[in-house]
């Protein structure tokens, strides 16, 4: 497993092994996870324990946007793609982004520090063009932001 | 604005971990007077104030209050928090800057409806604000406005913050019910209604975020007040939000029968760039747009349904001549595309021939026939789709064809026309 059982067993004490509860359990076991993502064996692991079937937690992973069931990069940048962003030319920033990290959308660069993923709208119209970089929310983008924002992560990964 | 705010009185004046100066500035006034004045009198001033469910669907509050009340048995409150649609996020700032009268309403509609438990569901995209939501909750359980024997009143509830995983279908009640079960967000058959056989089984009433905001402040305030402003059937003020191409867009409270055109550019600012607007839309990406030369209505429920447009969540994304038509409609579509959950046949199969026609218009190879099949595929979603998702889907082409008819085929290719 990508996440040690005894976090996942964390996890699901504090959730106290409820079903009704699996979408936190889902996205705090995916928190705690390396690559942003719930592995097979994790996903079985939690299945087993929250007494449902294999095939219930695959569904509900695949469903749900948050949930990803592939490894994602150190930083997990998500483009806004809605409506407003597209209005206000989110495509300047997704072309500046594919051609400075040298990656298509859906993909991770291949030093494992980005991923660029599309994300339906997250409700930052009000400072549009949007990213989400592993959840937070940055807005107001121009190339300058985005160039210094990326440059402020590679450093911090450098520490 | 000229107008003071009534709903969203107490924004930037507390902080979400300081339930006493809540307290101080007003807050439970609104449970302590409907304590004291009795449950009936909690149910007609809703009524008063006709406060229409502000999650889109309009329904008025006062109904399911008093149908939730008349239920015997044990039944739930939900809170639904999952404000997905794209150019909407107007419960982000209620959730975030006055928690409390989200707690408050809840609290008030348990005490009328009888409710033991309560549930708030906020979508995963607001995770920071669910925190400071739980940090709320905590506060007002330690101040013994939840937990057991609230205000001696021998009342007991208590509310649970849950979240969702980022589908914007499980803003569907039912779906969202699904989803809050451990299974995907898949809406269900009705009936039976949620408020009949909802979460676990058991009666569920289900409020948006403002409604719940909206009944706090009347019982704080009296009907009268609140109905202070607006228009004969469209009562207060609305809280929208609205963004674009606009100079300040953001999250505004605005009396019901302003004009479209100043809250564009009064409240919104105007324009942002050289390009004047070419049209909004209105509710969300499951409203039609609203062309430049109809910006004199009032914003108003009973304006707004006379000329087939909808006040929905309050949403208003402002677009401006740079923007091709084409591009809007292929982003909307697109995104209904990404969230058909692929229940129903209608809505799975039409969305993508959908998309797939408005690409050949872009691209300028569309003919006739697809311009046909666009209207047909668009007709089916709306007549068979299983749920809301896909029967408003195609409402944004509907209202581009009404308005834009020549725009869109000016470069169809006619040699088909018998």
């Amino acid at each position: 497993m990508d996440v040690l059982k005894d976090k996942i067993d964390v996890i699901l004490s504090h959730y106290d092994y409820q079903v009704e509860d699996l979408l936190p359990i889902l996205l705090e076991v995916q928190h705690e996870s390396d690559g942003r993502y719930i592995s097979e064996s994790s996903a079985m692991y939690i299945a087993d324990q929250v007494k449902i079937p294999y095939a219930q937690i695959s569904e509900v992973i695949t469903f749900f946007s948050a949930l990803n069931s592939t490894k994602k990069g150190k930083y997990h940048i998500e483009m806004c793609n809605g409506t407003v962003c597209r209005v206000n030319e989110k495509s300047v920033i997704e072309r500046y982004l594919e051609e400075t990290l040298l990656i298509k959308v859906g993909e991770t660069t291949a030093d494992g520090l980005f991923t660029l993923d599309h994300a339906p709208c997250f409700g930052a119209c009000d400072i549009s063009p949007s990213v989400r970089i592993n959840k937070k929310a940055y807005g107001h983008l121009t190339i300058d932001k985005m160039k210094s924002i990326l440059e402020k992560l590679r450093g911090d990964s450098d520490d | 604005m000229t107008n003071k705010p009534l709903i969203t009185e107490f924004f930037n004046r507390y902080k979400y971990d300081d339930i006493e100066e809540y307290i101080k500035l007003g807050g439970f006034s609104g449970l302590t007077n409907v304590i004291s004045e009795g449950k009936n009198f909690a149910i007609n001033e809703l009524k008063e104030a006709d406060i229409k469910g502000r999650g889109g669907a309009e329904y008025p509050a006062w109904r399911k209050w008093l149908m939730a009340k008349e239920r015997d048995g044990e039944k739930v409150i939900l809170c639904n928090a999952d404000e997905g649609e794209p150019g909407s996020f107007k419960d982000r700032d209620l959730l975030n800057k006055d928690p409390y009268k989200v707690i408050e309403g809840m609290i008030i509609a348990a005490y009328v409806i009888g409710a033991k438990r309560g549930y708030i569901y906020i979508r995963e995209e607001y995770d920071h604000i669910r925190k400071k939501f739980i940090t709320a909750c905590d506060l007002a359980k330690s101040h013994g406005l939840l937990g057991e024997n609230i205000l001696d009143q021998r009342f007991d509830f208590d509310i649970k913050v849950n979240t969702g995983a980022g589908a914007y279908i499980c803003g569907e009640n039912t779906a969202l019910i699904e989803s809050m079960m451990g299974k995907v967000g898949r809406p269900r058959l009705k009936p039976p209604r949620v408020g009949e056989k909802g979460l676990f089984g058991l009666p569920t009433m289900v409020n948006n975020v403002e409604t719940f905001v909206c009944a706090t402040t009347v019982m704080i305030h009296g009907s009268a007040k609140y109905c202070s402003t607006g228009t004969v059937n469209s009562k207060g003020n609305k809280v929208i939000s609205i963004s674009g191409r606009l100079k300040s867009p953001g999250t505004y409270e605005v009396p019901f029968g302003i004009t479209v055109d100043e809250l564009i550019n009064e409240i919104g600012g105007g324009p942002k760039g050289e390009y004047p607007i070419k049209f909004i839309q209105s509710g969300g990406a499951s409203g039609p747009l609203i062309p430049k030369s109809m910006f004199h209505i009032k914003y108003s429920y009973e304006d707004f349904e006379e000329n087939g447009f909808s006040i929905g969540a309050g949403s208003m994304v402002v677009v401006d001549e740079k923007t091709e038509l084409i591009d809007y409609l292929i982003a909307i579509e697109e995104f209904f595309k990404h969230e058909s959950c692929g229940k129903c046949t209608p809505c799975r199969e039409g969305l993508v021939q959908v998309v797939k026609i408005l690409y050949k218009i872009k691209q300028k190879t569309a003919t006739l026939k697809d311009m046909e099949k666009l209207e047909r595929v668009s007709q089916v979603m709306v007549d068979a789709s299983f749920c809301g998702l896909g029967v408003t889907a195609p409402t944004a082409i509907f209202s581009a064809l009404k308005y834009y008819k020549d725009e869109l085929y000016k470069d169809i290719e006619m040699e088909d026309i018998k």
